[in-house]
């Protein structure tokens, strides 16, 4: 069978998913959880209690403050214990709500039986309304908020559904795991997300290095109506929602416009479980599923973990802290964040902690660009890497616009095969920074 | 925890690809090769070859050291590429004195002038080959004909011309193709395959050159873009003219594995630094190389023209790559 994938570019990285075996087991509750007000793509949340109030499992914590913005609840009972600025995933000190946590007890109306409930029972504006109250945002890692993508702007169809269970990070098995042990919940997610967009179609697309998924979804899926299954070739990036849509569409999103313009709208399969947590349960977003995974953590794990638990809390019950730790990294080893502390809490986007042994952790010695044009030929947006990052290196943004620097989704090919080890993805995001300074400015005038 | 934590931005992996580990593999690539103009050339394959690759790498070293008083980067392999393919450019007979002036010229003027590695315009061996062959006519173009190893027959004085001399000089004097090939001196097609034809170290054979090519292609230190679309335009180009007139222009195949073709679209012109940078330029590329080798053949003052038409190609690269862009996603 000849597996479907993206066209242009593309790398395979060693894939390393230790923990894909291991089951998502809960992880305990600590004894302090720290909720950033800022989880998702838009404007910060508006904190809705007092220091010292007490809160339930479920509980708002603050509001949605705008269009593009998400509601943030409670991830467990307790007393608040201070409204501050604490340390987040990004290094900063950010607005957060700080809980002291007591015995777990839910908020009235959350249904946290095990039962499946499959009744689709709302109406569109009744499932777009529930995921908005519920705080649901994008798990994949970009955390644009959900119900914004159901809105499907005027003038434009949705025609598809995009499953996104390729999971292309290489270590990362949160998403695996899910669809092995939630399969079904995510499958009525995914029908759920269907009415709200008024879709007929939805496809499910999986790498086909995870098997088990790809057979246990597709027995699932047989009983829905318009959701098929799609295992794809093994390369990353193809979770990158472009090259998603181009693996199983052929269809290519327009440079500089909306994945809707070819008529498709991609959630991840966290998403859609997520969705149907909110829409069948009345469970807003409070917990998600982590990998905590790499070559210095002891038993690499998958967890469900409440959204405010502190990564060290992860790490102990992952067999401790390691001796040669050498970098900390929120999210998979090719596009995720090196974290400054181990203190930072889980948040709604974090799909996995990857802890890297001091010997891999830091980069290699850059030498001369060879021109040897690998980083051309694997940048799955054709760009030329070499040039962008030429380009910003000597500040000539003009140049970099006009060769399309903007297109540029950071996966981190163009770095991740360089056989100098140049640092290009640094400078073409420096490029882009200014690059869209000077894009913004200009629309001013 | 005793170490701090490193920061820096993604992608936190890399492959374990490296400069040493591309050009080691071309070293490697071209020990058929070498192993080919010892068997014919004995010891004195061995001296070329070991004076070059010395004299390239003392050349870069000293330069880094003592004139640029900077990092030395001898052991990443690429002084010993220049090094091998200088020598496999020059006849076995060569002086050792003049190899030396090559190696000056290749590394010093075509590669360090212009910042070292990974910024020469052109191919810095190529460079080196061309600057002798223009300084020291006499000497480059006298090649000791090939005896295998032990042969007792031949003695080390006896020199030929290489079959793309006779071709042209039995074009000069209005042969036809047909009593050229008829000469004693010109090698049959196995003989040139294998390598038994008078001509520059590395020229020798053919099927030695095509081995190491394909490992190159395994290892994926080249790309099909550059090597394909040499072959096939100069095949084809010689081809043409072969099918309007038999009697004037020898066959495409007697092209192809003669002279520094088979060395030229593996070895020289897949030299990465000096090519263009898109597939599609590469393409582009190697056309331009193909056209120009035949030209330069069929109708040039020299024999061969496989170093002056990747020379000439290498200039334009930047200007291929200006306008070969590759195909962009959602445009």
């Amino acid at each position: 069978m000849v597996l479907s994938t993206f066209k242009i570019g593309g790398v395979h990285p060693p894939e390393n998913k230790f923990s894909s075996g291991a089951a998502i087991q809960p992880l305990p509750i600590p004894g302090r959880v720290f909720v950033p007000i800022t989880q998702h793509l838009g404007a910060p949340a508006k904190v809705m209690v007092n220091r010292g109030d007490e809160v339930k499992t479920g509980q708002l914590l603050a509001k949605s403050s705008g269009f593009i913005s998400a509601n943030i609840h409670s991830p467990a009972t307790g007393k608040v214990f201070r409204i501050e600025e604490a340390i987040d995933q990004s290094g900063y000190k950010r607005m957060a709500v700080i809980i002291d946590t007591t015995e777990d007890v839910w908020a009235e109306g959350i249904d946290t039986s095990p039962d499946i409930i499959r009744e689709i029972s709302m109406s569109r504006e009744e499932i777009i309304q529930r995921i908005n109250d519920m705080g649901i945002v994008g798990l994949g890692g970009a955390t644009f908020p959900t119900h914004v993508k159901m809105m499907v702007p005027d003038g434009k169809h949705a025609e598809y559904l995009i499953i996104n269970g390729v999971e292309c990070e290489p270590y990362l098995t949160s998403d695996h795991r899910l669809m092995l042990e939630n399969g079904e919940e995510m499958l009525i997610g995914t029908a759920i997300l269907m009415k709200a967009l008024g879709v007929k179609k939805a496809m499910v697309g999986i790498e086909a290095n995870k098997p088990d998924a790809i057979g246990h979804i597709t027995k699932l899926a047989a009983k829905f109506q318009g959701i098929t299954v799609h295992a794809l070739k093994v390369k990353y990036p193809q979770g990158g929602e472009k090259q998603l849509i181009k693996a199983l569409t052929g269809k290519e999103v327009p440079s500089g416009k909306l994945p809707i313009e070819t008529g498709c709208v991609v959630d991840n399969v966290g998403t859609a479980f997520a969705v149907y947590e909110a829409v069948q349960k009345n469970k807003p977003l409070i917990e998600r599923v982590v990998t905590i995974t790499g070559k210095a953590v002891k038993t690499p794990s998958n967890f469900r973990v409440r959204i405010g638990t502190p990564i060290q809390h992860l790490i102990e019950h992952a067999g401790g802290l390691p001796e040669n730790l050498g970098k900390l990294i929120g999210g998979g080893p090719m596009m995720g964040k090196a974290l400054v502390s181990p203190e930072a809490p889980i948040v709604k986007g974090s799909s996995g902690i990857l802890l890297m042994p001091v010997e891999e952790a830091r980069r290699t010695i850059v030498k001369n660009c060879i021109r040897c044009s690998r980083c051309v030929s694997v940048c799955p947006m054709g760009l030329e890497p070499y040039l962008l990052a030429q380009y910003s290196r000597l500040e000539m943004w003009e140049n970099a616009e006009k060769e399309r620097i903007m297109d540029c989704i950071e996966c981190g090919s163009c770095h991740y095969i360089c056989p100098s080890g140049r640092p290009l993805l640094d400078y073409i995001r420096l490029g882009k920074a200014n690059v869209g300074k000077i894009i913004r400015t200009r629309g001013k005038i | 925890m005793n170490n701090l934590l490193t920061i820096s931005g993604s992608p936190h992996v890399h492959t374990d690809e490296s400069i040493k580990k591309i050009m080691f593999s071309v070293v490697y690539a071209m020990v058929p090769a070498m192993l080919v103009s010892v068997y014919f050339f004995g010891l004195d394959a061995v001296r070329v070859i070991g004076i070059s690759v010395i004299a390239c790498v003392l050349v870069e070293y000293l330069i880094q050291k003592y004139l640029i008083k900077g990092d030395v980067t001898i052991n990443d392999g690429s002084a010993i590429v220049t090094g091998v393919l200088l020598a496999f450019n020059v006849p076995a007979n060569l002086p050792t004195w003049i190899i030396v002036v090559g190696a000056i010229i290749s590394i010093g003027v075509a590669k360090m002038a212009f910042g070292g590695i990974g910024k020469n315009p052109f191919n810095p061996a190529l460079v080196g080959r061309v600057f002798l062959l223009i300084s020291f006519p006499a000497q480059m173009t006298s090649w000791p004909l090939p005896k295998p190893l032990f042969a007792q027959t031949v003695t080390d004085t006896i020199t030929g011309a290489t079959p793309l001399g006779l071709l042209k000089e039995g074009q000069m004097a209005g042969k036809t193709i047909e009593q050229i090939m008829a000469d004693p001196n010109m090698p049959d097609y196995i003989q040139r395959m294998i390598g038994f034809q008078t001509g520059s170290l590395g020229e020798m054979s053919a099927l030695a050159l095509f081995l190491g090519a394909l490992f190159m292609f395994f290892r994926k230190v080249i790309t099909w873009q550059i090597p394909i679309s040499y072959l096939l335009s100069s095949f084809i180009f010689a081809g043409i003219f072969w099918m309007i007139d038999p009697t004037h222009y020898a066959d495409p195949f007697f092209h192809l594995i003669t002279g520094g073709l088979m060395l030229g679209i593996f070895y020289m012109a897949t030299d990465m630094v000096s090519s263009p940078m898109t597939p599609k330029g590469q393409i582009v590329f190697g056309i331009g190389c193909g056209l120009l080798t035949m030209i330069i053949r069929l109708w040039g003052a020299y024999p061969e023209g496989v170093s002056f038409a990747i020379l000439i190609m290498n200039a334009f690269a930047p200007l291929i790559n200006k306008v070969f862009k590759p195909t962009k996603f959602g445009l």
